[in-house]
């Protein structure tokens, strides 16, 4: 809860405050609370998700879980969607607690569309995760620094305290590659008044390329799992932790 | 082939281990040219020293290790091109493994893993609660396994291994570290599986002589990744029937070398243990009529006899007489 609820909301109070002390439109801190409930899907993308193969090592289920007659993917989707059930109570606490604190007003255009917004993010996030867990299969501690290592630019990139349109298109849509970005840009323009003047693309743009994003990486995810289990298989790296 | 359980042609594997991130890897063989053929329903065991490369082997049989030489077949289907055929086939067990969530209930750690293969849910449970009982663990099932001791959680593993029936089941060291109780639970459970499942297959490593002598149908007997000799236990033994085997206990041997009882003429093997307040000798020698030059010698440098003993040959007398060395000074050799 500290790290997953209490830590996030003080980023989010730090930007409030920022963002009221310049005199702000007051839709930036709903913007804010937004990024800030989906940095915890980001955080369990990136510290579960993500490594989960590296601790499954350490813990020493990796070669069970191999060695069963599952995929690897379908184990990773198992634990993915209990991942995201935990996730969804810690973001709606965040949401609830930033809405009491800093008096934030909704108003969702389609209820619809945003379940739609957050599921496709979900799964091309989740999938994104995928993919470097397979990376993850061959690394040994090294996966601890990668992690830490990607933390803070995916929180600029995504746009998680600001709207990512501030940013120059390009670099606006070469951060759409993360899931986050679009993602959280959907949402804020289906659950704020101001939102879609701060939008980055129209909804259904964005609703459009997280679906093709989905794909594409659960695609690539099943194939890189696949590959990467193989090369783990030829250089000893499933079970051995020193390797 | 297909009627074989394993069968193994010449399987080799080497291991590239960088010391430096930019040194050249060095290679360390972990096993040389292995074959074997296990038939099904055999208890077939494997014993040797550790890192003799029992495990490298199991791991390439349960398709987590690619050999790099040889080829490997499990239940007829190739390790390295078929993973997915033999996966449902097989399960494994290891000695002193942490597997599953310390958060999670006995049940359900043995439930979570019976869904990766398939089982139903009901047949499950039920599979789970009668194999907990064979094993005295029945009273567990709601325990978190954070709170298990070394024993009832290593039961819990063997229970894992063993719930989905695995046409062949693997056991590394099944029984290491237990007490023991526990040792002896597990290894009448193993024994009445297989008198309950005769079509299965079980391949066990261990380093216990008398839990391969105890279990085992066939042995093959691996040391420094080579299998030395593969036979039953009793015709393994029976290849020391010609040799005297005794087992001296004497007073320390206060600056004697060792190494001159080896050199007594008709001396096969010798192994010197060092106990409190005196020695343990063992002797393989050519005949009986060799054991008066030992005491012979044994009293020229003032060494008093304790104890003798005439004993039947076992395995590791075996090993001691493939290998010159007993299976402890293998461990305890730098390197070994």
């Amino acid at each position: 809860m500290f790290f997953d609820v209490f830590l996030p909301m003080l980023a989010v109070s730090a930007y409030v405050f920022i963002y009221r002390a310049i005199g702000a439109p007051e839709e930036y801190v709903g913007f804010v609370l937004m990024g800030g409930a989906m940095t915890a899907f980001w955080l369990n993308v990136l510290w579960n998700m993500s490594s989960q193969f590296f601790w499954e090592k350490e813990m020493g289920n990796l070669a069970l879980y191999t060695m069963a007659p599952a995929s690897l993917m379908g184990i990773l989707l198992g634990m993915a969607l209990g991942g995201m059930t935990a996730t969804v109570l810690r973001a709606l606490v965040i949401i609830l607690l930033g809405t009491i604190l800093f008096n934030v007003q909704f108003a969702v255009a389609s209820l619809g569309l945003l379940v739609l917004a957050f599921v496709l993010s979900m799964v091309a996030l989740y999938g994104m995760g995928m993919i470097t867990a397979s990376a993850f299969l061959l690394l040994n501690r090294e996966a601890w620094h990668l992690s830490n290592l990607a933390q803070e630019p995916v929180y600029l990139l995504s746009g998680f305290y600001f709207p990512v349109r501030s940013f120059n298109f390009w670099v606006a849509l070469g951060a759409s590659i993360i899931p986050m970005t679009l993602g959280l840009d959907a949402m804020r323009q289906l659950v704020f008044e101001a939102g879609p003047a701060s939008g980055f693309l129209a909804v259904p743009v964005e609703l459009g390329i997280l679906a093709g994003l989905g794909v594409v990486f659960l695609f690539i995810a099943r194939y890189l799992l696949a590959y990467m289990e193989r090369l783990a298989i030829r250089e000893g790296r499933l079970t051995d932790r020193n390797r | 082939m297909e009627s074989l359980a394993v069968k193994t042609e010449a399987v080799g594997r080497v291991y590239k281990i960088r010391e430096r991130k930019k040194g050249e890897p060095k290679e360390r063989v972990a096993l040389k040219e292995v074959s074997l053929e296990v038939a099904p329903g055999e208890l077939f065991g494997l014993l040797g020293p550790n890192g003799a490369g029992k495990t490298t082997l199991i791991k390439i049989l349960t398709t987590l290790l690619a050999p790099t030489s040889g080829h490997a077949w499990v239940a007829g289907h190739d390790v390295l091109a078929q993973p997915q055929r033999i996966r449902p086939l097989i399960n494994m067990v290891s000695g002193g493994e942490s597997s599953g969530y310390g958060l999670l209930t006995v049940r359900e750690n043995l439930w979570m893993f019976s869904q990766f293969y398939g089982m139903p849910s009901r047949r499950a449970n039920e599979r789970i609660r009668q194999l907990l009982e064979i094993v005295g663990l029945a009273d567990r099932l709601n325990t978190k396994t954070s709170e298990l001791s070394t024993g009832m959680r290593q039961k819990m593993n063997v229970v894992r291994g063993f719930m989905t029936d695995p046409l062949v089941i693997f056991l590394d060291e099944p029984t290491l570290g237990l007490d023991v109780g526990a040792a002896r639970d597990v290894r009448s459970f193993i024994r009445s599986w297989m008198d309950e499942h005769p079509g299965r297959t079980v391949l066990l490593t261990t380093h216990y002589m008398v839990e391969a002598d105890e279990l085992c149908d066939r042995v093959a007997i691996i040391n420094q990744g080579k299998v030395l000799a593969s036979d039953t236990p009793a015709t393994l033994k029976r290849q020391l029937q010609r040799e005297a085997i005794f087992k001296l206990e004497v007073s320390p041997l206060d600056g004697t070398e060792p190494e001159e009882f080896k050199r007594i003429e008709g001396v096969k093997q010798f192994v010197h243990r060092p106990v409190e307040g005196g020695s343990t000798l063992e002797f393989i020698l050519e005949d009986e009529g060799i054991l008066p030059a030992v005491v012979g010698q044994l009293t020229q440098h003032n060494i008093r006899l304790r104890n003798l003993e005439k004993r039947e040959p076992t395995l590791e007398d075996v090993f001691l007489k493939l290998v010159g060395m007993s299976m402890q000074e293998v461990e305890e050799k730098p390197g070994g």
